[in-house]
């Protein structure tokens, strides 16, 4: 079945079968391998993208339910200040949970330009880190937003 | 000449003799206190390539014509195959191969514990390998699984002898004893869930099999393979530049591995084999749980007299027994103590290591008890754990190296102090406290472990190891110590890592190991590269080397003017200045260790038992430091999972079938960013002066260590419960509390009744 979609910008048409998940066409048709897969059910937020600026858990988007809704990865973000916040804060540590932090850091900035503490928390409790780079997640965050914040 | 002594290793505790070839002109160890690049904030070298979403972990690697594999799992704790066909798995589309029972030494007829592995199918797509496996055929016997404790323990189904370890006379110490406390204490069972699950690819070359896997240990993982396909060593290749976490778990091959091998062999393509999360959490180790009986004995001043402690550590069907006993035995100075650890084999999975393994359960037990041996004493807990000090080693007297626990606790002091104000908060139901408690571990590296430095024209280095970077930062501090040695700014120092075709051996990223082991060979390396270039620069500007220096990427000469590194490695071209560093020996007849106190702040909710624990206060001692920004985060990361262990986490088993209940990440509550508490950090930051060139110790274990005792403790202050079980449910502090008000009210019965 073709689907059509919208990536960083880029439009894309291809063969994916009923049931392929966002995910796998990111990552296995298309090579757009910064989105990660850690849990592949939904409660980790490694595989965070964007459908038309909303962070949405890619694993577990079929990709035919995409529709017309952009899609923004963190490819689409590498020049986001947020990018070098987060090196500057030492917000990465593994860093295989950090691009979906940036993205949905990311939609929480071009919503909020200065969230509060309690508002950075209440968005990024959906993005797991084992490694425990929360506080640093935090500054990079209020970093990006004193200086004017998001898109 | 190379020299060749004999000297001690350690990894996590355990010791080796080991031999080392020494190099005659080791280098001075740098003055104390933040250089040029040493000991100053860097960010991490690769921090962009991650961030951006750059970085290739394994699993994101693709090769050409990869096939996936995917593995039949026991469902049961104990069991044996009747019988088994793999053929109507294997006759379908896109299967590619499988294997079973007795083609594979990793895969088993008979499984001693739920997720061991049975069997494996090869396909096309992870999708066709994992609905190939529900078409394999199996008959299973299954058998009565030993999961009970007391069973185990009265049948002696132990994986190792038990440990004892006796010093002066226990009888002795518990009679010159004015006070005594007695108490059981239960750690449970946590599982690693690092974000990149355990996977391999492997892909044979002619003879050579490329492996590439999230490890952390290339250099193992070679040998394991190795010696299974019977291979020369260096044919096999282990690559891992970008790591999703490990905690411990990563340190072998895995049975993932054996089977990608196999199939890749098999079938003449590259195979992936991945853990899925749910396979991750059963089957790819645990923290295992323990049962720790502990009394303490202390004259009225608070001097320890006796230390008694038995561990039942419930290691699953495999593993080893962690130092479960090592504070007891380390941590206070005591004339007699005895301790006892059982490691219990049961048909659980098994255990690994898992940050600080053995001292994490026994810090906590330890340190909860000097706190109600405190409360008995009527003795400041801060002011006890000074009074028992152990100025030597009280395992042999052997002096330790180097030792900033006093200053540690120094500086500790005004954040415990904090106390008076931290009670005062109290509101309502919500009761505020503060609790403290002290940290020892291993963490002083060793040989071997090498590196190699090449300097270019333009005056660029680039270190070459074959060690790994699990997410700790390691080849940021490689970067800065090389650049330090050579006189460079950090940016213009490469390093590479992660294969083992590319550079020399290296140290098991574990043990918190790999700075204090690795750091010292690429320093030396770095040396012998900057030895050249003085030598020379000597001769291309007739001046004598004795005056000539690094710094800010020139040569300077002691007697005026310098010049641009260039402009001597410039001379020749595309030729380069080549230098080699290996690890010396640890300092003879001392022990290592690293040290740290933290300050826990809690609020409990006395009514519906809930805990947040709001401020923790944390100083270490790791010798020099040499990124402060990266040992603040290994600090913080630590802890966060000392809170998730404390609080929140737990691996669940069915107590009749032995299955793992929490197999997901909605299963099994790991912190979010919402759980997080102020931390507050600092390092001594003073050398191990008899520890290699460098004086640094490893920081991946120490912070997560203390934690977990300290937030119990401060639960005490702040209710008077004694929590003994982790994690500290609602119900675990609601029983505590409880339990609290019984004790209070016995006394009041007593007072109360007519004589």
């Amino acid at each position: 079945m073709v689907v059509e979609l919208t990536i960083n910008g880029n439009a894309y048409e291809l063969e994916a079968p009923v049931g392929r998940t966002l995910a796998e066409v990111l990552r296995l048709d298309l090579g757009l391998t910064g989105t990660k897969i850690a849990c592949g059910e939904g409660h980790c937020g490694a595989c965070t993208v964007q459908l038309d600026g909303v962070p949405v858990l890619s694993c577990i988007t079929l990709v035919h339910t995409v529709g017309d809704r952009e899609v923004t990865t963190i490819e689409g973000l590498r020049e986001h200040p947020l990018v070098e916040a987060f090196v500057e804060a030492d917000a990465t540590q593994c860093g295989f949970c950090t691009p979906g932090q940036i993205v949905t850091a990311s939609a929480l900035l071009a919503a909020n330009a200065s969230p509060s503490d309690d508002e950075i928390r209440h968005a990024m409790a959906g993005n797991l880190c084992r490694c425990g780079t929360y506080p640093k997640i935090e500054r990079a965050i209020h970093t990006v937003a004193g200086d004017g914040g998001g898109s | 000449m190379a020299r060749l002594i004999k000297t001690e290793k350690e990894v996590e505790g355990r010791y080796s003799e080991q031999w080392v070839v020494v190099e005659e002109d080791a280098l001075e160890q740098w003055p104390e206190g933040p250089l040029r690049t040493v000991g100053r904030p860097a960010t991490r070298v690769d921090g962009l390539a991650r961030a951006r979403g750059e970085a290739r972990y394994t699993q994101d690697i693709q090769l050409p014509g990869m096939l996936h594999a995917a593995v039949l799992r026991s469902p049961h704790a104990r069991a044996r195959v009747k019988q088994i066909d793999l053929t109507p798995a294997s006759e379908l589309a896109g299967v590619r191969g499988a294997v079973g029972p007795g083609e594979l030494d990793v895969l088993t007829d008979e499984p001693n514990y739920e997720g061991e592995a049975v069997a494996a199918v090869v396909a096309d797509t992870a999708d066709h390998a994992r609905a190939a496996l529900e078409e394999i055929s199996i008959e299973w016997e299954v058998l009565e699984p030993l999961l009970d404790v007391d069973q185990a323990l009265a049948r002696e189904s132990f994986l190792s002898d038990p440990k004892l370890y006796e010093r002066g006379d226990i009888e002795r110490g518990f009679a010159e004893a004015d006070v005594v406390v007695e108490a059981e204490y239960r750690t449970q069972s946590v599982l690693h869930n690092a974000l990149e699950t355990h996977q391999t690819i492997c892909e044979w070359e002619g003879e050579t099999v490329n492996v590439y896997t999230s490890t952390q240990w290339l250099w193992g993982v070679r040998d394991e393979v190795a010696a299974a396909f019977d291979l020369p060593k260096d044919k096999v290749r282990v690559i891992c530049r970008f790591m999703g976490g490990g905690f411990g778990a990563k340190g072998s091959a895995g049975d993932y591995t054996m089977i990608a091998a196999e199939l890749a062999r098999r079938t003449g393509r590259p195979v992936h084999c991945r853990l899925d999360r749910r396979e991750e959490n059963v089957n790819s180790g645990n923290r295992n749980p323990t049962i720790q009986k502990l009394r303490l004995g202390a004259r009225s001043d608070g001097i320890l007299t006796a230390l008694s402690a038995d561990y039942v550590c419930l290691l699953g069907w495999d593993g080893w027994l962690p130092p479960t006993a090592g504070p007891v035995q380390m941590l206070y100075a005591c004339d007699n103590v005895r301790t006892v650890e059982y490691g219990v084999r049961l048909n659980s999975p098994p255990m690994d290591a898992f940050r600080a393994p053995g001292f994490v359960e026994g810090t906590f037990g330890l340190e909860c008890a000097l706190d109600e041996l405190a409360a008995k004493l009527d003795l400041d807990p801060l002011e006890l754990r000074r009074r028992n000090h152990a100025d030597h080693d009280p395992l042999d007297e052997r002096p330790f190296s180097g030792k900033q626990l006093m200053e540690c606790y120094r500086r500790a002091e005004p954040h415990w102090e904090r106390r008076h104000e931290v009670h005062a908060r109290a509101d309502g139901p919500w009761k505020h406290g503060v609790g403290i408690a002290t940290q020892l571990w291993y963490g002083g590296g060793g040989p071997p472990s090498y590196a190699w430095v090449r300097l270019a024209g333009d005056g660029t280095a680039t270190v070459l190891t074959a060690m790994q970077d699990i997410g700790t930062g390691t080849r940021t501090a490689m970067a800065q110590i090389a650049a330090e040695e050579l006189g460079l700014p950090v940016e213009r120092v490469t390093v590479e890592l992660g294969d083992t075709a590319h550079g020399p051996y290296a140290v098991v990223s574990g043990g918190s190991s790999t700075t204090p082991s690795m750091g010292p060979a690429v320093r030396a390396a770095a040396g012998d590269v900057a030895r050249q270039i003085r030598e020379i620069a000597a001769q291309r500007f007739d001046v004598e080397e004795r005056v000539l220096s690094l710094a800010e990427g020139k040569v300077i000469n002691a007697d005026g003017g310098s010049w641009l590194l260039e402009e001597i490695t410039g001379l020749l071209e595309d030729g380069q200045i080549l230098g080699k560093g290996a690890r010396g020996p640890n300092p003879a007849g001392m022990r290592v260790m690293t040290y740290g106190i933290q300050v826990a702040e809690v609020a409990v909710d006395v009514e519906t038992g809930e805990v947040v624990v709001e401020r923790i206060y944390a100083v270490h001692d790791i010798g020099r430091v040499i990124n402060p920004l990266g040992a603040e985060s290994q600090i913080e990361g630590g802890i966060i999972q000392a809170i998730g262990h404390s609080l929140s986490e737990q691996r669940l088993l069915d107590p009749r079938s032995g299955k793992v209940l929490t197999r997901t990440l909605d299963a099994y509550k790991l912190p979010t960013i919402a759980d997080v508490p102020e931390i507050v950090s600092e390092l001594v930051d003073v050398p191990d002066a008899h520890l290699t060139n460098l004086g640094s110790k490893g920081l991946g274990e120490p912070p997560i260590v203390p934690t977990a005792a300290a937030i119990a403790n401060a639960i005490r202050d702040a209710t008077g419960a004694d929590v003994r079980s982790l994690p500290i449910t609602r119900e675990e502090m609601l029983g505590a509390l409880h339990e609290a008000d019984e004790r209070r009210r016995v006394p009041e019965r007593v007072g109360a009744a007519p004589a």
